[in-house]
């Protein structure tokens, strides 16, 4: 219960927040140019929006999740407005759980609000070429555009690791700046762990093996989230692979957080 | 801690060092501080700044843990998350969301504390009356003044109807009026029987009020008890706040050697001499005129350690 309130007030704090209507103008703008991209390539237009969308959608993600992630525990100890909070009968540990639960509602809420943005684009050019939409193929609507959903789906998934990374490194850190250029080197180097584990392996020094293997396995790997090229080639993704990705998502999160909730209950606020 | 029920607050050997700068150089903000509280008074906490009055109460509030030492809050340790259901606490200089009007301030407060609506909408419609701030009820608390964030600050720490009220500087920044009123929420609060326990480096903010005070200076508690036994504050002058009182009057009062300064919906006057008041307040009730209040002031607790500092070396 006060795990909800919190988060219900982290979210009327977000969505009173500038920076957030910022970042959705601009993702809702980029997926909306894709379209006059879509007008440069011969036919296939509607991967090219996709493509396009789909990447929008991640990169505004991760801004809203990295600045609004970072912001939400910082912001309560800069503004003092923290000490109000702990002073009331609430556990420090479901403090942190209701800023990340309103976080995401944040988050959720913008994504859906982009993949539908997504989606009238989509309808838009259909329109444009003169297409029947209404009365098309269902398999339009069911093996490539819904497919869409899948997609966006892992790309939540993969923010809701983000965002517990940013909230860990700003129970923390006092400094914005730092957690954010942590948590986007987190960011970077999560997708790119395949090729870690490569380097690692053809280091003869057993130190930087060990040590390069490490950060293969400490850092989440986020690249299991991104299909979003296999759902603009129509590929498909299975059920039980998302299933498990899921679990894989969930359960990275939990340490995170458990580690959050630790370093939380030490920390004085001065 | 002892059995007795009717001490509030209690530390011991309360300690807290802090690690400053670069190199961590430790700085000792408490150095063992006993304390005691007991049920129903008013305790004042004077300090100048920087003596550790914020520090004690943040460790009451458990937001810092004590280096070394305890403390207990209705016989519970401080850091009991439970025992904040009966604590009612302002922080010092109020810091809250300022994205929030008063009501949903309130309410998020109230629900903090697993408040049922139909009680959370009658306690939040009593408190903005007692703070009188029915009129802001959906204004956005980043429009507000310093003097009316200080009394919404009031009322969320009273939404839970509690025991024990802890106020960290509840008078600074504000102008006679709203330090009277302050006070006027203390007494009640008294009289409803609760405990009330504030810090404050202005002296005639205790005087009135407090049963006891604990004076602090540099993390240690130089004195507890009545005030006027611990120190014999000459007063340096009187101060009458009034209103409805001519333009001729006030020239008039000027004339016989006080300080007048006008605000807009009062003129606060401040007389030399203890045996002057008497006149002026007569010359006022003549003319009709509405005495607020009068406070004779003190020197300053700054002053006051500056001198005692002073003294000794």
């Amino acid at each position: 219960m006060k795990v909800l309130t919190i988060a219900g007030n982290t979210f009327k704090e977000a969505i009173r927040d500038r920076i957030l209507y910022n970042l959705l103008f601009f993702a809702l703008l980029m997926i909306a140019v894709s379209l006059l991209l879509a007008t440069l390539t011969v036919g296939e237009q509607s991967k090219i929006i996709i493509d396009v969308g789909l990447a929008s959608i991640n990169i505004f993600g991760v801004l809203i999740a990295i600045f609004l992630g970072i912001g939400l525990i910082i912001k309560e100890i800069e503004k003092k407005t923290i000490y109000n909070i702990l002073s009331k009968p609430v556990p420090r540990y479901q403090f942190i759980i209701g800023k990340y639960l309103g976080l995401l509602i944040t988050i959720m809420v913008n994504i859906i609000i982009m993949g539908a943005g997504l989606y009238l684009i989509l309808i838009i050019n259909e329109l444009r070429w003169g297409h029947d939409i209404f009365n098309a193929d269902l398999d339009i609507w069911l093996y490539i555009w819904l497919d869409i959903w899948k997609a966006i789906y892992l790309i939540f998934i993969e923010l809701m690791v983000v965002t517990a990374i940013a909230l860990m490194f700003s129970t923390f850190s006092s400094s914005s700046t730092l957690s954010a250029i942590f948590t986007i080197a987190a960011y970077i180097i999560g997708h790119l762990t395949e090729e870690l584990r490569l380097i690692g392996n053809n280091f003869p020094d057993s130190f930087m093996k060990s040590t390069i293997n490490f950060f293969y396995y400490f850092l989440p790997n986020l690249d299991n989230f991104n299909v979003k090229g296999k759902v603009v080639h129509g590929i498909y993704v299975s059920a039980s692979y998302i299933s498990l990705v899921t679990l894989y998502g969930l359960l990275y999160i939990s340490v995170v957080l458990l580690l959050s909730g630790v370093i939380f209950q030490r920390r004085d606020f001065k | 801690m002892g059995r007795g029920s009717d001490v509030v607050i209690k530390t011991a050997n309360l300690t807290k060092v802090f690690k400053v700068g670069f190199r961590g150089k430790s700085v000792a903000a408490l150095k063992g501080l006993n304390l005691e509280v007991n049920e129903g008074e008013i305790f004042g906490f004077l300090g100048p700044n920087g003596a550790g009055k914020t520090t004690t109460i943040k460790i009451l509030m458990g937001l810092i843990y004590p280096t070394s030492g305890k403390a207990w809050i209705l016989n519970k340790e401080a850091a009991d998350v439970e025992v904040k259901n009966r604590i009612g606490f302002l922080p010092e200089q109020p810091y809250f969301y300022d994205y929030l009007t008063s009501r949903e301030f309130l309410r998020f407060y109230g629900q903090l504390f697993g408040l049922e609506e139909d009680e959370l909408r009658t306690r939040m419609n009593n408190l903005l009356t007692l703070v009188g701030l029915e009129d802001a009820a959906d204004l956005q608390l980043r429009k507000f003044s310093k003097g009316m964030l200080q009394r919404i600050g009031i009322a969320q720490a009273l939404i839970n109807h509690p025991d024990l009220i802890v106020l960290d500087e509840p008078m600074s920044g504000l102008d006679p009026i709203g330090r009277k009123e302050i006070r006027d929420i203390i007494l009640r609060l008294k009289e409803d029987g609760k405990t009330v326990f504030f810090s404050t480096h202005i002296i005639p903010d205790v005087e009135m009020i407090c049963d006891r005070v604990g004076i602090l200076m540099k993390g240690e508690l130089v004195n507890v008890g009545r005030l006027d036994e611990i120190m014999d504050a000459k007063v340096k002058y009187v101060e009458i706040i009034v209103r409805n009182v001519s333009k001729e009057m006030l020239a008039h009062m000027e004339a016989m050697g006080s300080s007048v300064y006008e605000a807009w919906d009062h003129v606060s006057i401040n007389v030399k001499d203890e045996d002057g008041v008497d006149s002026i307040l007569q010359m006022i009730k003549d003319g009709k005129g509405r005495v607020v209040s009068v406070i004779p002031q003190r020197e300053t607790l700054e002053e006051y350690f500056m001198k005692k500092i002073g003294g000794t070396s």
